[in-house]
């Protein structure tokens, strides 16, 4: 049926967990460094109901402009739809598509782990593998650091929990598309600007 | 020269070519309207600030010029916040200023203090809070800049007090630099060649003309490719007089309360040619049933437009005025130029068979000698001068409006379609009549709407600004009582206003109007010609209508554009 708009078939993603779910898209958005344009873009995306899964904001190099890592679930409307919607606003300079899978991507986690005397050095050797910093220690607790990717954070999550979660932050994602190392013939434009 | 926030906010007004504004003054706005009275600009006071933004809509409708509006903080800001809404869903370039309280009391809940920006930042194109008075002759160019191109639409300037008293000094800047900000206004070469192609091989084409074509002063360069393909044009309740109802090949209204001949015409479409229009829910009823096999052209300033309901086989973003005359050169080129066109003829005749078979009727005789309101409508129609200005506000009135009314020339129907605002006419007739002085102009409205804006009769009476209002009474909320009949097993649930409460004619003379009432067919026609000759004042005509009568025909929601009802028949119509 042509009825509909053009629909975006996402690739595949190995795994299937929560933060790489294959609904989820990243968008690298450059915008002016103004008051209110987050409220803008949370605006838009709750006006025309477009689910944010997690937003990350931070100025760049240019004090002129910030950038906004949005990673958006496209359940009910095409990734089209949402970055000509996005366009539309007078303080977005320019949106980059990032797929996931040619994308460098990090978050940053933070959890407070229940951590008694036994416990104790097996959740540090856990955070030494996934190379999670200790930030704070306390008699029954630890709190712990971990950037990395979405995925590790997951499996690091997960790993932990046995010992019992106290609490945990996440950041949401940011991303970068990735370098190209191939020679100029074979190159592949990562990352396509909208 | 050394200028105060507020006298830069005027003269920048006065150097963007603003001749005139609507407003009303209150505290945080007091600096600004001090410049005023020694500025060109004419203001015109209003009543209620809803109604200055709906002339400022009506002025911008009228003229294809911003339209501009100023009002003060808190719930003067709040009270505008409907034709901002208008305005953003019908593409109405409007540019509107607020009074702020001061920066220093911003966001302390201070005396009248609402987060203006925060408001109505999904209802504007853009907004701006000004917090240095060196920002504003910027701020204003790019205001005017971002209302005026692209797709156009509402913009607002909110202003703190402090920041109108401040001093800065006086530059105009000469360019509008947005980097975020760069309508696409030439088509694409090849879609365009494409798009040629398509209407030489289609067999039943149809241009689906939106209010876009209004907009980018695109009727002209229409008429010209109308001329050349010999396609039929349906001009939706945004476009009305985009496409002379007069011509031949013009089917008029499409959509829920459209004429069988253009919703069925859209229906069997092989191709559709969307020129500036978005696929409205009220055009196409249940999209997945709407013109089924067509293929779709689609041409519109706005790319998110492109596939937000339909998905396009040739999309096209660019000024559709451009796109049309690039497009009517394109035909005779390349691999279009060499195709013949398509016959037409056997389409054209289907059409006419339909408009034979199916035109708009209604009872012109009733035996119980009713009003009809169609009647009043088709009689204003004909006995006005060619070119007069038709507003009106929303409801049954103004669907048989848009029906009985022929409309010939473009930017002479102001009405609310979007938002479906009650109580556009009056202010939106008042703007319409500022703008365009040497136009007649004419409301029609119901008596609902009626009561929403009649207090801006006043701000009329006192500006001489002489509008004429075809007020049809039907004692009711006439569309939702049709809609209660219909679909509620006749269960009316408030919708009944009465014929006479409040008196409309001594309402209306009261505000400084000459009023008359108008109960039978025999008096409808002389009561038109008095009004007519009456230049010094707003004249208000009550037409007491039949109660009963509905609009057809009618895709009831949620249905098929062919499951169209078509209503009582009458015989010897047309």
């Amino acid at each position: 049926m042509s009825g509909t708009g053009p629909n975006f078939v996402p690739r595949s993603l190995p795994g299937g967990r929560s933060s790489s779910d294959i609904s989820h898209h990243v968008l690298s958005v450059l915008v002016e460094n103004r008051a209110g344009v987050l409220a803008r873009v949370a605006q838009l995306f709750s006006r025309r109901g477009y689910n944010i899964y997690s937003l990350a904001v931070a100025p760049t190099d240019d004090e002129r402009f910030s950038r906004l890592t949005v990673v958006v679930d496209l359940e009910s409307v095409t990734l089209e739809q949402i970055t000509k919607q996005l366009h539309k606003l007078i303080n977005v300079i320019k949106i980059t598509e990032i797929d996931p899978l040619d994308a460098v991507e990090q978050e940053l986690l933070l959890a407070v782990v229940a951590a008694d005397v036994q416990t104790r050095s097996q959740i540090l050797e856990l955070a030494g593998i996934f190379g999670a910093k200790v930030l704070d220690v306390g008699l029954e607790r630890l709190t712990l650091a971990l950037a990395d990717t979405p995925e590790k954070l997951d499996d690091f999550t997960e790993l932990i929990k046995i010992f019992g979660i106290v609490e945990v932050q996440r950041t949401g994602r940011v991303a970068l598309a990735k370098l190209n190392r191939s020679g100029p013939r074979s190159g592949v434009s990562r990352g396509k600007a909208s | 020269m050394k200028l105060t926030g507020a006298q830069a906010l005027i003269k920048s007004l006065e150097m963007q070519g603003v001749e005139v504004m609507f407003g009303l003054p209150g505290g945080a706005i007091l600096p600004v309207y001090d410049p005023i009275i020694d500025s060109p600009i004419r203001h015109i006071l209003v009543r209620h600030e809803q109604g200055a933004g709906h002339m400022a809509e009506g002025y911008a409708q009228a003229t294809n010029k911003p339209g501009v509006a100023m009002v003060t903080s808190g719930p003067a800001a709040t009270n505008i916040v409907t034709p901002l809404a208008n305005a953003y869903m019908d593409s109405t370039p409007m540019v509107v200023i607020t009074g702020q309280v001061a920066t220093s009391s911003i966001g302390t809940d201070a005396f009248q203090e609402a987060d203006t920006t925060g408001i109505t930042m999904s209802i504007t194109k853009h907004n701006w809070l000004v917090t240095d008075a060196s920002e504003l002759p910027e701020v204003v160019a790019e205001a005017f800049h971002v209302a005026t191109t692209g797709r156009p639409g509402p913009v607002l300037i909110d202003l703190p007090k402090d920041v109108s008293n401040q001093m800065m000094d006086w530059y105009w800047p000469e360019i509008v630099d947005l980097p975020g900000y760069k309508p696409n206004t030439k088509g694409h070469p090849r879609s365009i060649a494409s798009a040629a192609r398509m209407i030489k091989e289609a067999s039943r084409p149809v241009f689906y003309v939106g209010g876009g074509v209004l907009k980018a002063n695109g009727s002209a360069a229409l008429a010209a490719l109308v001329a050349k393909t010999g396609i039929p044009v349906v001009t939706t309740l945004m476009a009305r007089g985009a496409f002379p109802d007069d011509h031949p090949l013009c089917l008029a209204m499409p959509g829920m309360h459209g004429n069988y001949t253009a919703v069925t015409a859209m229906q069997k479409a092989d191709l559709l040619i969307a020129l500036g229009a978005r696929f409205d829910d009220r055009v196409t009823g249940k999209v997945s049933g709407f013109a089924p096999g067509a293929k779709i052209i689609h041409v519109d300033i706005d790319p998110a437009e492109l596939g937000k309901v339909r998905k396009p086989d040739v999309p096209i973003v660019g000024d559709v005025r451009l796109v049309i005359e690039d497009l009517i050169e394109a035909l005779d080129r390349g691999e279009a130029g060499e195709m013949p066109q398509a016959d037409l003829e056997g389409w054209i005749r289907q059409i006419q068979a339909w408009q034979e078979l199916n035109p708009l009727s209604y009872d012109r005789d009733p035996s119980d000698g009713s009003l009809k309101p169609q009647y009043v409508v088709e009689t204003l129609s004909s006995l006005t001068p060619d070119g007069t200005i038709l507003a009106s506000g929303v409801g049954q009135h103004q669907m048989w409006a848009s029906q009985y009314w022929r409309f010939n020339h473009p930017n002479t129907w102001v009405n609310s379609g979007g938002l479906g605002t009650m109580g556009y006419a009056i202010p939106a007739a008042i703007g319409a009549k500022v703008g365009r002085p040497d136009k007649m102009v004419w409301a029609v409205d119901g008596d609902g709407c009626f009561q929403m804006t009649a207090q801006e009769l006043v701000t009329a009476s006192a500006e001489r600004i002489p509008v004429k209002i075809a007020l049809l009474n039907n004692a009711y909320l006439g569309m939702v009582r049709q809609w209660q009949e219909m679909f509620y097993q006749e269960r009316y649930s408030e919708v009944y206003l009465s014929p006479d409460l409040p008196d409309y004619v001594k309402w209306a003379e009261a505000m400084g109007c000459v009023a008359f009432r108008v109960e039978s067919q025999e008096e409808v026609a002389p009561a038109i010609e008095k009004a007519n000759e009456i230049n010094d004042k707003p004249v208000v005509i009550e037409f007491r209508i039949d109660s009963r009568e509905k609009v057809f025909p009618m895709v009831p929601s949620g249905a098929s554009n062919d499951e169209i009802v078509l209503g009582p028949k009458y015989g010897g119509a047309s």
